[in-house]
């Protein structure tokens, strides 16, 4: 097929908005969704587009979150492409639906803002919903702006759907602080979205020409291969991941990487973020930066296949990382980011040490000068000052 | 099944479905069974309560259309010998 | 006493048998015989959402299936959602010219346990939504797949592994939910409860049930022998039984309107549904009165309705 002009069209909305549209845009068969704040833009958005006919598929107004991710199993292994969103409680509700999804390799796109965890009951932004989601065997992207979270909708029906890949996928954004803002956002033409998606083409699906039989009881014989099996394709997706986001660079111009770093060289510290306060942490750089002092950002958009190589490259040289988890493991290490990055370096002969900094929780803002203050609490560590146990970014005494 | 059949984890399906249907018939649950139904032809009126009532659908009607278990499968519960209109079939002890 | 069909009718029901020998049920297992006789109904133009429980254990143990149609299982409490999903997806993509305009029917299948109990939210949410599918749970009265454990579709008086007889209980405490009258709640257009006994009456009602445009919801009364501590060659007389003593009356409710399928002269003694079984034995008269007098009461309460339709 000859490479179509890319047309575009920059448009002031808001990003549940244009995630909605993404979704029309992709042409979904079948939305199963029920509301939850901040999720709902989304969904309304949607039914929205069924109701006037600009979408042909089916709103499936289900009763719960349980229900939603239970329907969009049904519907995708009926064949038809699926999306869905939720949020915090709502994606706790779905948590034993998730594992099914992915275990019976069903290519659901949800899109997820981000929402602390209940209780007491907040409605506002961390990561900690999500994080109690990190093995269940999605892909999981984190994105950090608008434009990131309409293009990431088309790059997870791609990879999804990818006969090699076959798994669901998960688009993270943070809740209210990138899901209910309008940012200028460059869409994709209808026909550039038709040239990197097309339609989907179920592998095996319930149809009465090929009676097949989904979700068997895996005996103890079986159990450990499946798992294995699903390890291995998701740690393998992430050459479809990578080679789906090369293409889109071709297609409109943005390139996008499991791993993003900003100013890294000549940095003795690197902070790392995940999510939507990566652009404020960026600020943050560049005032130190001007300042003169060593320090730089990394961030991570590929949480789930866990990008090892690409981390270990982006972190070698630091002498010290300060990871800024979103979400507190209580009672445990301190934040799970922390947690893993810490695993992925501790077998390597040259690694930073690591302070972990728990931030933004629970709706808690994160300025510029508190990125600044972790980068210096980070930097001092690297001058010699001992290594402090993980901190709760703004805590009251 | 013995280990160097099962496959391995390369060898799996997609999402471990099962492609052929009805190869339950594989397992040949007679084995089970302490107890055979014994049909007899001189009581029988041929009318298929037992086939129409069998939770193993294991009973099949012959070419002079009297009724027969299949042995291969037929668990021995007994439904066939209790809902019997004529009571011509009896359950006969399994001899090992 | 066997329905009033002729006598050679057994041939009458439909040959080909979609649910496979070699599955794993117990000796006598009623689910199994309806399931058997659902798709013998319904044919190969059908997809299951299986409930987690009795009937998807004993059916999918891998490497091998009793599966002769597409069916999924995805969990336990969403059988109904799944259904409601696979319906909405069919739908969507013979819209949309992906697959031939062919309309299957969808079946969700679940256990007393799966409906009454934890499915319950999700069955009223696909009825709510008016799915055109059929719901059919199969009511063996306890949760049998994890080893007899009541539910709310256990019988009063009857002995379980979670409401066990003792010196201070009688068994189970309170009465078995209507599930049907939930089913008419919701203003489906079919509603019927049937027996693995009466299979003519079972087939007849999965038929309509298919029939209709939108939900249908089905309630097929199916002994469970090892539950029940029942010889396995009582299964159906049993299923007979708890219909001719009142236990389990046999209706339909098409748009609302209530009918009795089997219509009986008189009442069976009860003692004869409860003696031969082991979850009962433990019953004293007083209590074996107090079951008496509900069930009466609740079989009049049909009744009621089926005449009130004819008035």
């Amino acid at each position: 097929m000859a490479k179509a002009a890319p047309q575009s069209l920059r448009k002031g909305i808001e990003v549940s908005i244009s995630m909605a549209e993404a979704a029309m845009q992709a042409n979904v068969d079948v939305v199963a969704a029920y509301p939850i704040t901040p999720q709902t833009h989304i969904v309304e958005h949607l039914s929205e587009l069924v109701a006037d006919g600009r979408l042909d598929a089916e709103f499936v107004p289900v009763e719960s979150e349980h229900s939603a991710m239970s329907a969009c199993c049904g519907s995708s292994a009926s064949g038809a492409r699926t999306y869905t969103a939720t949020s915090s409680q709502g994606l706790a509700l779905m948590h034993e639906i998730l594992y099914i999804a992915s275990a019976l390799r069903l290519p659901i796109v949800m899109a997820v803002a981000n929402r602390a965890l209940s209780g007491p009951i907040s409605i506002w932004n961390d990561h900690g919903d999500i994080m109690a989601e990190r093995d269940t065997g999605w892909i999981q992207v984190f994105v950090e702006n608008g434009q990131e979270a309409y293009d990431m909708t088309f790059h997870a029906f791609r990879v999804a759907e990818d006969h090699g890949v076959l798994l669901p996928y998960m688009i993270n954004f943070d809740g209210f602080i990138l899901s209910h803002v309008i940012e200028p956002i460059v869409y994709w033409s209808q026909e550039l979205v038709d040239q990197y998606i097309g339609l989907y083409e179920p592998m095996l699906r319930l149809d009465t020409k090929n009676p097949i039989t989904m979700g068997p009881v895996g005996i103890p014989d079986i159990y450990l291969e499946t798992r294995k099996a699903h390890d291995f394709v998701l740690r393998e997706s992430k050459a479809t991941i990578v080679k789906a986001w090369d293409e889109m660079e071709k297609l409109v111009g943005r390139r996008y990487r499991p791993i993003e770093t900003y100013k890294t060289d000549g940095a003795r510290i690197l902070l790392l973020t995940m999510g939507g306060v990566s652009e404020t942490a960026m600020t943050a750089v560049d005032a130190l930066r001007e300042a003169g002092l060593p320090v730089g950002l990394v961030r991570i958009r590929l949480w789930r296949p866990f990008p090892f190589e690409e981390l270990y490259e982006a972190v070698k040289d630091c002498e010290v990382l300060g990871v800024v988890d979103r979400c507190l493991s209580t009672g445990g290490p301190g934040g799970p980011v922390a947690s893993e990055i810490k695993g992925a370096l501790y077998h390597k002969d040259k690694r930073p040490k690591v302070v972990e900094f728990i931030a933004g929780i629970g709706g808690r803002d994160v300025r510029v000068e508190d990125f600044q203050d972790m980068a210096k609490k980070t930097l001092s560590v690297a001058d010699g000052a001992p290594l402090p146990p993980f901190e709760l970014v703004g805590v009251r005494e | 099944m013995s280990e160097s059949r099962l496959p391995g984890w390369k060898d799996l399906t997609l999402g471990l479905a099962i492609l052929e249907p009805m190869s339950a018939r594989n397992n040949l649950t007679g084995s089970w069974r302490s107890e055979r139904p014994v049909w007899d032809h001189t009581k029988c009126i041929k009318c298929g309560v037992c086939q129409m009532y069998c939770p193993e659908a294991c009973i099949s009607q012959d070419a002079d259309g009297y009724f027969q278990a299949d042995m291969d499968y037929c668990k021995g519960c007994g439904i066939c010998s209790r809902e019997c209109w004529t009571q011509c079939i009896t359950m006969q002890q399994e001899e090992v | 006493m066997i329905e009033p069909f002729n006598v050679y009718a057994a041939r009458l029901l439909p040959s080909q048998e979609l649910f496979a020998q070699g599955h794993r049920a117990c000796q006598g297992c009623g689910p199994a015989l309806a399931l058997r006789y659902l798709l013998k109904a319904l044919g190969p133009e059908t997809i299951v959402a299986n409930a987690t429980g009795c009937m998807e254990i004993i059916s999918s143990s891998w490497p091998e299936t009793a599966w002769g149609v597409p069916w999924i299982h995805v969990a336990f409490e969403n059988a109904a959602a799944v259904a409601s999903g696979v319906e909405a997806g069919s739908k969507a993509l013979r819209r949309k010219g992906r697959i031939p305009d062919k309309k299957p029917t969808v079946v969700a299948i679940a256990g007393d346990g799966g409906t009454f109990d934890i499915g319950l939210q999700a069955l009223s949410g696909a009825l709510e939504r008016g799915h055109d599918f059929i719901y059919l749970c199969y009511d063996n009265e306890a949760y049998m797949n994890t080893g007899i454990q009541r539910s709310s579709g256990t019988p009063f008086g009857a002995a379980t592994t979670t409401s066990p007889a003792g010196s201070k209980s009688f068994g189970q405490k309170t009465w078995k939910k209507d599930l049907a009258a939930i089913g008419v709640a919701h203003h489906i257009p079919y509603v019927a409860t049937a027996s693995i006994a009466y299979p003519f009456d079972f087939v007849e009602k999965v038929k309509k049930a298919a029939a209709v445009e939108g939900p249908a919801l089905i309630h097929v009364f199916a002994p469970c022998p090892t539950g029940w501590r029942t010889p396995s060659n009582l299964t159906v007389r049993l299923a007979r039984l708890a219909v001719q003593t009142g236990m389990f009356p046999l209706y339909e409710v098409e748009n609302g309107k209530y009918h009795m399928s089997v219509d009986l002269p008189f009442l069976k003694p009860l003692d004869d549904y409860l003696k031969p079984q082991g979850r009962y034995r433990h019953l004293t008269k007083d209590v074996i009165a107090v079951l008496k007098k509900g069930i009466d009461q609740r079989y009049n309460e049909i009744l009621e309705k089926c005449e009130a339709n004819h008035e």
